[in-house]
């Protein structure tokens, strides 16, 4: 349900890189943990992103792994359900080292010839 | 026409991070301390402050209360005689499920801060996306109650890791459910290792010393927490 907010992040994130551009697509990387669900946040960023230089482009995301490290023992592990304690000393002191992420990478856009543009 | 890839490497939710910040410092500059108040709807965010807002030896507390909708809220703690502001996110807002650092940017000017030492933003009742927008507060508290199963760490950990203390409400209830507090406890651990905890019941005042004393603890605190 957090889609929705998110993808109104996305669009003003995009929005303001965009510099007046039409954006063609938007490339995000998108942490395991932001439980993310990636046919809503699509649904909702087509909808948010009508009226917008974004409107009509291609969403794509990189979904990367929740990887953990212990600062007690330097272990470190990747989870896939919620488990945050350390499996090798039960330390509770963790890092995530990846898995939060909820960045725009890239995005595409329209370049007119035309250097000269205002 | 061409088409070109321009790098952007940046986290969408920057720009709210960014008023957060903001907020943070006017709440800093004057010497507030601001507490996240978070949960679902019905766990007892409201009960848990009426039961001790009016009653915080040496800390002012002022109450900036966040619905989609109504000031029932904020009636009931108006009552008590502290300063309280709503913040409804239907008009203005497009009914947004939780508030956001540009939401309570906006009703800063409403707030009393010369007249208060801790503030208690209430949030919208919701358990997911409140745990993404920071407002500017100083530390954030989530309410869980045993009414809601054993299990809601596990399912919505973003929320059970954004926060510095969790408190288990609604324990005079434990005799007639088939709670296992144990169960939610070891499930918090699982999500949020060694993160503050206190149980109690709002209702019969079991427990309530803990979070009163949790919040005088807060307001005393000389340096920021989170």
């Amino acid at each position: 349900m957090h889609e929705l907010s998110l993808s109104s992040a996305i669009v003003n994130t995009v929005v303001k890189h965009a510099d007046g551009r039409r954006v063609t697509a938007v490339s995000l990387r998108v942490g395991a943990l932001r439980q993310v669900v990636p046919d809503t946040l699509e649904f909702y960023f087509e909808f948010v992103a009508r009226g917008t230089v974004c409107e009509g482009a291609r969403l794509e995301h990189e979904l990367l792994e929740a990887r953990l490290r212990c600062n007690a023992c330097d272990h470190e592990w990747s989870i896939e359900i919620p488990a945050f304690r350390c499996p090798t000393c039960g330390g509770g002191d963790v890092e995530v080292a990846s898995g939060n992420e909820f960045e725009v990478e890239s995005i595409e856009v329209e370049e007119s010839e035309c250097i000269a543009r205002k | 026409m061409h088409r070109t890839k321009v790098k952007v490497v940046e986290e969408a939710l920057d720009a709210n991070n960014t008023i957060a910040s903001a907020n943070r410092s006017d709440f800093d500059r004057a010497g507030v301390k601001v507490v996240n108040f978070m949960s679902a709807p019905g766990a007892g965010k409201t009960t848990l402050l009426e039961r001790v807002v009016a009653d915080l030896p040496g800390v002012r507390v002022g109450v900036l209360e966040g619905d989609v909708q109504g000031s029932m809220d904020a009636d009931r703690l108006a009552s008590l005689h502290v300063p309280v502001t709503q913040l409804n996110t239907d008009p203005s807002f497009g009914g947004e499920c939780h508030l956001d650092a540009n939401m309570v940017r906006s009703a800063i000017p409403a707030l009393p801060l010369d007249e208060i030492d801790l503030l208690i933003i209430e949030n919208v009742g919701n358990l997911v996306c409140p745990a993404e927008f920071r407002v500017g507060e100083d530390t954030r508290v989530m309410v869980t109650s045993v009414t809601e199963g054993e299990d809601k760490p596990l399912k919505y950990p973003l929320m059970f890791r954004a926060c510095e203390l969790v408190v288990i409400n609604k324990i005079d209830l434990l005799p007639h459910l088939d709670f296992d507090l144990d169960r939610l406890l070891y499930n918090i651990d699982q999500v949020h290792p060694d993160v503050e905890r206190i149980v109690l019941s709002a209702r019969t005042g079991d427990g309530l010393e803990a979070w009163r004393e949790w919040l005088i603890g807060v307001a005393a605190h000389e340096e920021a927490i989170a």
